[in-house]
């Protein structure tokens, strides 16, 4: 892998930009791997990184239907904070928001993480004892965030209108160090250090069979023949019931369209990030200058990455009250994605019913600021079989009742 | 928009006049069954990439629960039918077979 510098650049400026290889090679099924990932996504692909990376194991391969990085790491808005409310939360949440500080220079790849703090608006009484409690949560956990007067809010974000008068503001939950990344970067900043590793990255290959042995895993049939694999990790998202079911169990999941929008470009007028919650909406503005906006999921189970119209609507309608702004603006594009929700809105990152068999799903509306803590976790649970960071994450939680509630810190879609 | 016909009203609904309620036909378990029971009743779900029976409510009108089968792949929808059924009935199981015929 040639490294990307200044020197590199000027390098190339002198010889007409001949000089750049590949960022990741284009691969071939081989017969067998060690692991095999399905899902070049975000997390599928930090998964593979970090199998090398962490514990030296190579010889993986990166399934993808699609092309990487067009699911759900290609459609979101960005949004990277680590204030959750629960101590399990809080660790993997935070892990991860860490490793983006240093993604750009640990994979020379430019990611653009922009910590350029996130805001969670108060609007309601309820919201504000809410958020005091994550706060308190938060300064117990380690993790950095605080709750800020209106007056601050306006502050940092002069464009809002915080005595709106049906939800005026009422103050926020502030983390500084929260932000944003270029989504695509991720996933490709991953891909290259993979594929650096000799990984196999494949594209346009469907996994559409699971095959198992005496309870445990063996290979996986495709849509361009059969591979075998010791061990398995399932990381497609808003696919993962499907994928679950050739393999012979259930999850508790839900699919559902999630639906972003963004606004034709215009100067700079906002340098945070905004989510307010009791009106299911959030605004942050694109280096591109594009004013990006998502809400609340459709109700009802969908994998068509369409949603319904009116949600579009309603998201603006709530925007316009607190943002004036945004009522003059023009959408440029809209787009969904199908989104993989548990019952207690939390991840699952976990052993299954099928040894050898290992599955990272359930990040609903919220997982690109978890990328590379989840695939450091992941790594480590399929590697050693367990990992401090996904104990609390089994998909057997919701039998025990031990769920891991974040509907309060996730009650918003971001 | 998704548009669904209350078998109450006999009335075509906008998808703004009604709330989804998720997978129907789900069996309600006692008092004294197992963890896993509990865990299949109030978490498991099909969640199918096709054929979908679920539960809707036509919350501003009627304000009754009625099923619809709904294809989560196409978004076509076969019909709806009455609440007060355990399974789906013969014409909507007849609807899904031509169509995918
Ligand atoms: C509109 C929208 C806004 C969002 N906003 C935010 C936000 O602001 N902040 C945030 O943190 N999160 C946000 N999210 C959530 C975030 O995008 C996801 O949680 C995250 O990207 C999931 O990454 P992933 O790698 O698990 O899934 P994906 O990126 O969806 O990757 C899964 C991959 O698996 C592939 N696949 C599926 N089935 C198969 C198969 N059988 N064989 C081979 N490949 C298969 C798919 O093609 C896909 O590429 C948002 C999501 C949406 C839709
Ligand atoms: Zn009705």
């Amino acid at each position: 892998m040639k490294r990307y510098s200044a020197f590199a650049v000027a390098r190339e400026a002198f010889r007409q930009h001949t000089g750049w290889t590949r960022a990741w090679g284009r691969a071939e099924p081989k017969a067998r791997y060690d692991v095999i990932v399905v899902g070049a996504g975000g997390h599928g692909l930090a998964t593979a990184y970090y199998l090398g990376k962490n514990f030296g194991i190579t010889n993986v391969a990166v399934i993808e239907k699609g092309w990487l990085g067009g699911g759900n790491t290609g459609r979101n808005t960005t949004i990277i904070r680590s204030n959750y409310l629960q101590d399990p939360s809080a660790a993997i949440y935070e892990k991860s928001r860490s490793l983006y500080e240093t993604m750009s220079q640990d994979l020379n790849y430019n990611v653009m993480f922009s910590p350029r703090g996130v805001m969670m608006l108060a609007q309601t009484q309820h919201e504000i004892r809410g958020y005091q409690r994550t706060a308190h949560a938060n300064s117990l956990q380690g993790v950095t965030t605080e709750f800020i007067t209106p007056e601050r809010v306006k502050e940092l974000c002069p464009i809002m209108n915080i005595d709106g008068p049906r939800y005026p503001v009422l103050g926020a939950l502030w983390q500084a160090r929260g932000g944003t990344a270029r989504h695509d970067a991720v996933a490709w900043g991953y891909a290259r250090a993979c594929s650096d590793m000799g990984m196999d990255i494949i594209q346009q290959c469907e996994v559409t069979g699971v095959q198992t042995s005496d309870g445990r895993v063996t290979g996986v049939t495709t849509t361009r023949g059969d591979i075998q694999c010791d061990k398995l990790a399932m990381v497609v998202a808003g696919h993962a019931s499907v994928l679950a079911q050739k393999a012979g169990f259930q999850l508790p999941i839900e699919s559902v369209a999630l639906q972003a929008l963004v606004s034709e470009p215009i100067k700079p007028c906002m340098d945070v990030v905004v989510m307010a919650n009791t009106v299911h909406g959030y605004l942050s503005q694109s280096d591109k200058g594009e004013m990006v906006i998502g809400g609340g999921t459709d109700g009802y189970n969908n994998y068509t990455q369409r949603g319904s119209f009116h949600h579009i609507e309603e998201t603006v309608r709530a925007l316009v009250e607190t943002f004036p702004i945004v009522g003059r603006l023009k959408m440029l594009r809209q787009w969904g994605g199908i989104v993989d929700v548990t019952g207690d809105r939390s991840p699952i990152l976990s052993k299954t019913p099928v040894d050898g068999i290992f599955v990272n799903c359930g990040w609903g509306t919220g997982g690109f600021k978890a990328i590379p803590g989840s695939g450091w976790a992941m790594a480590e649970l399929v590697a050693k079989g367990h990992s401090p960071l996904t104990e609390e994450f089994s998909m057997f939680r919701f039998r025990q009742g031990k769920f891991i509630d974040e509907s309060v810190a996730a009650g918003v879609a971001h | 928009m998704l548009i669904l016909h209350c078998p109450y009203c006999g009335r075509d609904v906008d998808e703004t006049d009604l709330h989804p309620g998720g997978e129907a036909h789900l069996k309600r378990v006692g008092p004294d069954a197992d963890a896993e029971a509990f865990e299949q009743y109030l978490f498991m779900r099909e969640n199918p990439k096709g054929v979908h029976f679920e539960r809707w409510r036509h919350a501003y009108g009627c304000g009754k629960w009625f099923l619809a089968a709904r294809n989560t792949a196409t978004l076509q929808v076969y019909g709806t039918y009455s609440a007060q059924t355990t399974e789906p009935p013969h014409d909507i199981m007849n609807a899904i077979k031509e169509a995918q015929a």
